[in-house]
């Protein structure tokens, strides 16, 4: 298991397409430390032979028929763009 | 002399409403007035639409007086958390980055509560994505408890449970990720009922941890709390985790007098960091059900110690992916200081993200990331099914499990600057989340200084009409429910 120490905030929030500042990344890489040393303890569990469980009751092959019905209109889809042109969202440049 | 308008509870206005008593409208009104009354100084909502209310109040009367009444919802102004989205109505989340959204469509949830005729009433505060334990979180500012003003409601449903106790509504929803409906509900001296994982359609949610997350009903009554969990329950094809299996009658369930008799107390839920007066009141409510005929036995979760952290790891993971979507691109702030795409991205969710928020994005990058997704998240998800056996070996032997809700009663706002003791404080909730059980969170006393405390009974999976009748009977027996806090 590793140890906290092992948390690089920049190389994590550079995952996470967050900008921290200087004082939030030393106030959340101490906060954080404590939790993943309380985290730690999951190391003691004999997890050999348990199979991970990502849902409580799963349910499986959810299908529903394959019918076309009304969605959000253009409007709708649109109401909450921070920029919008000819009925597009507008974003930067994103290549050259 | 009954109470006023505001703090009667669901059922009854209900029948007033059928008697024409009362009309939806001078409900409604009595519901806003109160409301405004209280609101400087309690901050449960993030906003409200008087006259959208009104219209809907105005739509059940005229209904009522055609003959077309729909049930015992019609007319009654219910708040709904503000994560749970009302077509034309602003949905925030209580945070900066969607501060300014609109809901496009409606969750299921608000859909079935439209078609029962229910006046769908402001947008109540919470912590922010639901990330939070005493509402403090909000990007919006901090809500009171109706009982002390000086202290939290509890979270991350805080404003849902403080402007029910408050007389801001007659019933309100939540949603429970690890405790956010049954903890606000102990704090402020209402019922909360977190539903079996898959009950209630998590459509329309704004989504936080998505194998946790259910919307939970809070009522007056427990009665009052079947009633709306009846509205909101059932399969939902646009949830691909909803339960397929019809909705039994839960108020019916109150009343066949048919309850669980074995009940089991987890040992490892009243250990260290418990407060005597929360013990006190629990351990009455066992004397309780004991002195009733009930067989109360001690049972081992073996596994609680542990529920912390894989919540811890499993929750932040699942919301370090749902966040994604908050990227400044379709919907939600977008910063104006980016340079290209991807500084697009980090500037607008440095901007528009809260520290709570923040703090869980990079801890659930972090045990999900490259190296580190075995030793944390799978390993979490491992614990995880031990913690689901040990329920499931306990129903085995009992019906339901009586433990309290939070270890301690309302704490002062500003109380816990630490996340850490923040996230202890969840410590008899979160393993239902893990193990997608139902629990309810009913009043069972007050501190010597009128704080409520709360009592919790966890039922097995779908047996939801159980657990209603078990803290129904309870709370027949008590006089709590019937207090309200003086404004």
């Amino acid at each position: 298991m590793s140890t906290p120490q092992d948390l690089n905030i920049d190389y994590v929030a550079n995952l996470a397409r967050l900008e921290l500042t200087p004082d939030e990344k030393a106030q959340f890489a101490a906060q954080l430390g404590d939790v993943l040393h309380h985290i730690e303890r999951l190391a003691e569990v004999d997890v050999s032979g348990v199979e991970p469980t990502a849902h409580a009751f799963p349910i499986e092959n959810v299908w529903h028929a394959d019918e076309a019905r009304p969605g959000l209109s253009v409007t709708d889809a649109l109401r909450n763009a921070p920029a919008q042109r000819e009925s597009m969202i507008s974003v930067p440049k994103v290549v050259e | 002399m009954s109470a006023p308008l505001h703090f009667q509870s669901l059922a009854e206005l209900s029948a007033r409403l059928e008697r024409r008593e009362v009309s939806a409208t001078e409900l409604t009104q009595a519901v806003i007035a109160r409301t405004k009354a209280l609101e400087p100084r309690l901050h449960a909502f993030n906003s409200f639409d008087e006259a959208d209310a009104l219209a809907q109040a105005a739509a059940s009367d005229a209904r009522r007086a055609a003959g077309q009444a729909r049930g015992p919802l019609d007319g009654i102004p219910i708040g709904l958390k503000d994560v749970i989205a009302v077509r034309d109505q602003p949905l925030t989340a209580s945070s900066k980055i969607i501060a300014n959204f609109i809901s496009p469509y409606d969750a299921t949830v608000t859909r079935k509560l439209k078609d029962a005729g229910a006046v769908l009433w402001g947008r109540l505060s919470c912590d922010e994505f639901a990330m939070g334990s005493s509402n403090e979180n909000s990007a919006f500012g901090p809500v009171a408890n109706p009982w002390d003003t000086t202290r939290v409601p509890g979270g991350s449903s805080g404003g849902s449970a403080a402007a029910l106790a408050a007389g801001e509504a007659i019933a309100t929803l939540g949603s429970d990720t690890g405790g956010s409906v049954r903890q606000p509900a102990a704090l402020c001296g209402v019922v909360g009922l977190k539903p079996t994982y898959g009950l209630v359609s998590r459509y329309g949610l704004v989504a936080y941890a998505s194998s946790l997350d259910q919307i939970g009903p809070f009522g007056r009554t427990v009665e009052d709390t079947a009633i709306l969990l009846g509205a909101i329950a059932g399969h939902d094809e646009l949830d691909s985790t909803s339960y397929n299996a019809p909705v039994p009658d839960y108020r019916a369930a109150l009343q066949s007098g048919e309850t669980p008799k074995r009940i089991g107390i987890p040992k490892e839920y009243f250990g260290e960091g418990l407060d005597t007066k929360v013990a006190a009141a629990v351990e009455a409510a066992v004397k309780f059900y004991r002195d009733r005929g009930c067989e109360v036995k001690e049972v081992s979760l073996p596994h609680t110690r542990y529920c912390l952290d894989a919540y811890y790891v499993i929750a932040t993971a699942e919301a370090s992916s749902n966040l994604a979507r908050f990227d400044g691109v379709r919907y939600g702030h977008r910063s104006k200081a980016a340079t290209d795409a991807i500084d697009l991205y980090a500037k607008s969710r440095a901007e528009g993200f809260g520290a709570e928020v923040k703090r869980r994005i990079i801890l659930g990058t972090y045990v999900l990331s490259s190296g580190y997704y075995d030793a944390y998240y799978l390993r979490a998800q491992k614990v995880r099914t031990l913690i689901r056996r040990d329920f499931l070996n306990a129903f085995a032997e009992v019906d339901a499990l009586l433990t309290p809700t939070s270890p301690v009663p309302a704490f002062k706002i500003g109380e816990k600057a630490d996340p850490l003791a923040m996230y202890l404080l969840d410590i008899y909730t979160i393993g239902v989340n893990l193990a997608g059980l139902p629990a309810i969170s009913v009043p069972c006393g007050f501190t010597s200084t009128g704080l409520p405390i709360g009592l919790q009974l966890i039922g097995q999976p779908f047996k939801e009409a159980d657990l209603l009748a078990l803290a129904h009977r309870y709370e027949q027996a008590h006089e709590w429910s019937k207090r309200t806090p003086s404004l």
